[in-house]
């Protein structure tokens, strides 16, 4: 079944073609790479499923519903979540904070007047958050300000945010871009065992490592387009592929 | 652990409360410990613990305060003049209809952020001010300001058969007048009222969503949370603070002129605020304290005052020297303020709550203690 159904999407850039055409499906519990060239369109395409770009043209539905329309918080309370390519954190709060608040989110809805509770006596909120951490390694800087982590540890910090509210369908832009290879062996490993709880992912990455070990389905993207889509085996062994992106040497 | 954090705000709330309600005591050395000045402590207080979360926790800058803080004035006065001298329903109702302000103004200010806001914010205001001034004289009596008169209605106070005096009535809680120590006292636990709810909102999971919309309201959005009525929220709350405070002004001194809501009024609060410490809980109370003594110190200076105090230079200088420092007090005093002001962003930029939290860990540190104070950020915000 799928969960993610894009038709016909297009979208210009005073002139630009930045989407060209574009058709996906992507099947619920799988994970979806989308790789290609720089300025392919692959960010300006996520920009689309999640409210921040409104397509020209064509449809995005999720779980059968369409998502144009709807504004970013409605359509992570429909169940997506998003890591962009430069990390949005909350530099001024605590790691914990940063975690904590998508879990409220999850929790209250996108508005919720709770004046007068303390956060600190909510333990299933301050747990979740910490539980999170754990996963993602970050657990002995909670209390850091996020302002002062590596790039690939605020990278992490986000996919921890994200993570915490259960989505449905992931969206990771580039989820280990600035990582050591040791992080990103981890982030590996991280995303296969929350693929175990069938959460739905697209993840654009140049790191090929990363790509096959991860996804299920690759569509590559070029010039605004999608100009192959198959299984990993297929795509390594495909000529377009070669000559468009991978110049062969990187397989 | 978290009741370890409940319990010290709990002692915070205790400790300021013992430390308002003895200003008449500990105030008695510099000279400030009179009803008139330690109220102004305590309403100044309310407005600026109001406007810090609006501008302090969620990083909005509202040029335009001064409007709810006439709004709570206006209203509370009518209240004299139309239902009772006494002071309960006079400060319900201006904190209502400063509310009512807030959420109209702010729900057209908020639909942008940063400098447009403030400016938004500013042109509510001055229009406010000048609809005060002269347009909707009927109600707000303009020029002269709103005053009460001895033939005012004040049906509830006829109806339970309160004999009027000679004179203009006075402002009561249930036949105590408000007047010295009674008013600042009501004033005070007003005041302490309001420090708790402020206190109780930073710690809450709707003060946290506030500090994610200061920190990052883009990545707010997307992951899940409309940030508009949680902007709007705080806006309103901090109007119903100005609100307060702007009826206490009335109760102190039941009358309402249009200057209360000028701009300058707008700027004093962010003045206070920034001076004491932007998003913390105890500095804008602090920051409101220190211009309000100050102000009352250096305004009431005047340059005969000087000139005797130079006494001992030689004629030729103590002139010179006196009609310098003229300049900055007495009507200037603003100039004072502006100079100290300007030193606090520049060598304190976290106000003078940084400067006493800085100045306790110069103490408190060993020197076998090489943590970097960078990494570990306390949760204290005080
Ligand atoms: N908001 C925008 N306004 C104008 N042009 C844009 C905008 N966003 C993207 N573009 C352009 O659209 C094209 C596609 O950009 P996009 O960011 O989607 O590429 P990408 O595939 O994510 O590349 P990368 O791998 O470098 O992240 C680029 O030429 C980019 O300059
Ligand atoms: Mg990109």
């Amino acid at each position: 079944m799928s969960i993610l159904q894009v038709k016909g999407v297009h979208k210009n850039f005073a002139g630009l073609r930045a989407l060209n055409d574009v058709n996906l499906t992507v099947e619920e519990g799988s994970v979806h790479a989308i790789i290609g060239p720089n300025g392919a369109g692959k960010s300006t395409l996520l920009n689309c499923f999640v409210g921040r770009l409104e397509p020209d043209t064509g449809s995005v539905d999720f779980n059968g519903t369409s998502l144009l329309g709807l504004a970013p918080h409605e359509i992570n309370q429909a169940g997506v979540c998003r890591v962009f390519q430069t990390p949005e954190i909350f530099g001024d709060l605590t790691l914990v904070e940063n975690v904590m608040i998508p879990t409220l989110a999850t929790r209250d809805g996108a508005f919720k007047l709770n004046g007068w509770d303390r956060v600190d006596h909510q333990a299933e909120i301050t747990e979740k958050a910490e539980h999170l951490l754990e996963d993602v390694n970050l657990i002995d800087k909670k209390d850091m300000k996020a302002d002062f982590l590596s790039r690939g540890d605020k990278r992490r910090l986000e996919l921890a945010m994200c993570l915490v509210q259960d989505p449905k369908l992931l969206l990771l832009d580039e989820p280990t871009a600035g990582m050591s290879r040791g992080d990103t062996n981890d982030t590996i490993d991280l995303l296969k065992r929350i693929g175990e709880r069938g959460i739905t992912k697209i993840v654009i990455e140049h790191d090929m490592h990363v790509v096959f070990s991860l996804a299920h389905r690759i569509s590559v993207m070029a010039q605004g387009t999608i100009i192959a889509e198959g299984a990993p085996e297929e795509i390594k062994g495909d000529q377009r592929v070669r000559d468009a992106y991978l110049g062969g040497a990187h397989l | 652990m978290q009741s370890q954090n409940a319990r010290q705000d709990i002692i915070l709330s205790a400790l300021f409360s013992v430390a308002v309600l003895t200003m008449p005591i500990w105030l008695q050395p510099i000279g400030a410990a009179y009803p008139d000045l330690m109220q102004k402590f305590a309403i100044f207080g309310l407005f600026a613990i109001g406007f810090n979360i609006l501008f302090g926790f969620t990083g909005y800058l509202s040029f335009g305060h001064a409007a709810f803080l006439g709004v709570g004035s206006y209203t509370a006065v009518w209240s004299f003049k139309l239902l009772t001298m006494n002071v309960i329903p006079a400060v319900i109702f201006g904190t209502l209809m400063a509310g009512i302000f807030a959420a109209l103004i702010g729900f057209i200010s908020l639909r942008r952020s940063g400098i447009y806001f403030s400016i938004l914010t500013l042109a509510f205001a001055q229009m406010s001010y000048n609809l005060a001034y002269s347009v909707l004289t009927p109600i707000t009596n303009g020029e002269t300001g709103l005053q009460l008169r001895q033939q005012d209605p004040r049906v509830i106070d006829q109806a339970l058969g309160v004999v009027p005096e000679a004179g203009l009535p006075v402002t009561n809680l249930f036949g105590f007048e408000m007047q010295g120590y009674t008013g600042f006292y009501f004033c005070a636990i007003l005041l302490i009222i309001g420090f708790i709810i402020a206190l109780r909102i930073a710690r809450s999971p709707f003060g946290m969503m506030l500090s994610a919309i200061k920190s990052n309201q883009n990545r707010l959005n997307y992951i899940g949370v409309n940030t508009r009525p949680y902007t709007l929220a705080a806006f309103v709350i901090s109007g119903m603070y100005a609100g307060l405070a702007g009826s206490l002004m009335a109760v102190t001194d039941p009358l309402a002129g249009a200057e209360r809501m000028q701009w300058t009024a707008s700027g004093e609060v962010v003045l206070m605020t920034i001076l004491g410490g932007a998003g913390t809980l105890l500095g804008p109370v602090l920051g409101a304290a220190i211009i309000k003594y100050f102000e009352n110190i250096f305004s009431s200076f005047h340059e005969a005052a000087l000139l005797s105090a130079f006494d001992f230079l030689p004629d030729w200088l103590a002139e010179p020297v006196a009609s310098v420092l003229g300049l900055f007090v007495g009507e200037g005093w603003h100039l004072t303020l502006g100079a100290v002001f300007m030193l606090i962003v520049i060598f304190m930029p976290g106000g003078v709550i940084e400067g006493l939290n800085k100045l306790v860990s110069l103490v408190r540190r060993r020197p076998d203690d090489t943590a970097p104070a960078a990494v570990q950020q306390p949760h204290s915000a005080e």
